[in-house]
């Protein structure tokens, strides 16, 4: 379970839905299992299949969080025209540990869909979100 | 050896020939291909792991490329 301001998760879409029909990413940060800090964050790759962070922005953000005493906890991106699912390459590229990864669809714009997985060694798991309001 | 890594003061065994290579081994980090690593503040060159030595008092970060796609 993962517990996410519903502020955060309108964010999330509102990303999403600003850079389509490009991928969007970012970062949520805050304590175990709690997200309190949105980061959206710079696709490098600039493309309708991919994402990349840029590095800079990513070594800042995790300063920025530990400054305040917390942790990265999530990373998210957005699939414009496919399910909420990982990918091949997303579970192959999922390599940061103890964090959860979140994908945005946009397949239905007028219905998003925010999911949440634990992906470790290639094995992923689906992962209930709570919407704190 | 004091050093500090992700923000952590880390004390290391005396070694002359450390390098931010073998520093990554010497954590036991996996899958060091995907690794990003930023030296007293500057984002380093993949080429550059094997032929920067850790010092006394480096600052270093590190974290894994965040991507994916289908």
């Amino acid at each position: 379970m993962i517990r996410i301001p519903q502020t955060i998760l309108d964010a999330m879409v509102a990303h999403a839905r600003e850079g389509f029909p490009l991928e969007v990413c970012g970062i949520l940060g805050g304590t175990p299992d709690t997200v309190s800090e949105f980061f959206p964050m710079t696709n490098t790759d600039a493309s309708n299949e991919h994402f990349m962070m840029e590095p800079r922005e990513q070594f800042t953000v995790i300063k920025q969080l530990r400054s305040k005493g917390l942790a990265m906890v999530a990373i998210y991106h957005s699939h414009p025209e496919t399910p909420a699912r990982p990918s091949e390459e997303d579970i192959r590229l999922a390599l940061t540990p103890d964090v959860s990864y979140l994908i945005i669809s946009l397949a239905d714009a007028a219905a998003p869909v925010v999911k949440s997985f634990k992906i470790s060694a290639g094995v992923v798991e689906h992962e209930p979100i709570e919407a704190l309001v | 050896m004091n050093i500090t890594v992700n923000g952590k003061a880390t004390t290391l065994p005396e070694n002359p020939s450390r390098t931010i290579d073998s520093l990554l081994e010497e954590l036991d980090v996996s899958q060091r291909l995907y690794v990003t690593v930023e030296f007293n503040g500057d984002v380093l060159d993949r080429d550059a792991f094997t032929g920067t030595p850790v010092k006394e008092g480096d600052v270093i970060e590190f974290l894994y490329f965040m991507g994916g796609g289908h």
